[in-house]
């Protein structure tokens, strides 16, 4: 018998809340970025759980959709950061205020 | 809710605690470590630790997935662009602009886990009509049944994926590109966009000095 799924799901839990503190907490926005996926993470270890615990392979499709999706956003959000950098020489999230009023 | 914890096959629970501490431990690795560096290879370990937790879901598509785009070509991409742009050194301390912000971000953090784990003790996780698209035990491998779900029923998600792809990739392009304003490429000085943009600055003189290689890479 596998264990119960509620262990997996309280993984998941602290998973996102770590990459949610170190999201609020990190200035380097690479470092960033890194705890968003870490938060993705925890949020396709909850659909493959609740997949397994409601046996429907729909969670399991849907976290392909997230991996395609978070493939693109990291392309993007790095071709911004790499953007950025090329501007300034630092990747202090509070130093990117240009678009304050 | 909780089953008890030894009800579950040793190897199952092994494997579990094993997994559990690995991504943890490279959760916090990526949130504490003060070189960009380490923190990308810790994100490595928890993705590992999380495709293991698949594959003991039996979700081994999934897995190899993970371990693919995730470890293969995300954490590649990051610390390519580590490297790239030279910021492998350690992040300041000094000079926090909001002084309270990381006491509070650790409160609410926190208080949104618990929140989570009050949830549980309602018993309402994991409700609701079981087997909508497919099971995901009886005959056939998991990549078939995978793919049967998301050749049939998520169709046309499946196909936008695509254009999402593509347009990624036309942006990443884009944002890769130098702005060039009515300059042909060649007369462009080779180096002005690295002098950092002070407030007031929309004008600057540029002398056309090129810079040395040297000096280039140690900005």
């Amino acid at each position: 018998m596998s264990l119960d799924g509620s262990y997996y799901l309280v993984l998941a839990a602290v998973l996102f809340t770590i990459g949610g503190i170190g999201l609020l907490v990190r200035r380097n926005v690479l470092v960033m970025f890194m705890c968003i996926e870490l938060m993705l993470n925890a949020a396709n270890l909850t659909f493959v759980t609740f997949s397994r615990m409601l046996n429907d392979i729909g969670g399991q499709s849907l976290v392909f959709f997230v991996l395609v999706v978070a493939a693109a956003e990291v392309v993007v959000g790095l071709g911004i950061i790499v953007a950025i950098f090329r501007r300034r020489a630092d990747a202090t999230a509070d130093d990117l205020n240009v678009l304050k009023g | 809710m909780f089953a008890p914890i030894l009800a579950a096959a040793p190897i199952d629970l092994a494997v579990f605690a094993a997994c559990a501490l690995i991504v943890l431990a490279g959760a916090l690795g990526v949130v504490l470590s003060r070189n960009p560096v380490y923190a990308a290879l810790s994100l490595v370990l928890t993705l590992f630790g999380v495709a293991i937790l698949f594959v003991e879901q039996d979700a081994q598509f999934l897995a190899a997935v993970q371990v693919i785009v995730y470890a293969g070509a995300i954490v590649v991409l990051f610390l390519f662009v580590i490297m790239l742009l030279g910021v492998d050194r350690q992040e300041t301390l000094g000079g926090e602009p909001l002084r309270a912000q990381r006491p509070l971000a650790l409160i609410v953090g926190l208080a949104g886990l618990g929140e989570v784990l009050a949830l549980a003790r309602v018993r309402t996780w994991a409700t609701g009509a079981a087997s909508s698209v497919g099971p995901t035990t009886g005959p056939g491998s998991n990549v078939e049944k995978l793919a049967r779900s998301i050749f049939t029923t998520y169709l046309l998600p499946f196909e936008l994926t695509s254009a999402l792809l593509i347009i990624a990739v036309i942006g990443a392009v884009v944002l890769a590109r130098r702005p060039v304003r009515g300059v042909p490429p060649e007369a462009l000085p080779t180096e002005d966009l690295d002098v950092p943009v002070g407030p007031g600055d929309g004008v600057r003189a540029v002398d056309g000095e090129p810079l040395a290689d040297e000096e280039v890479a140690s900005r």
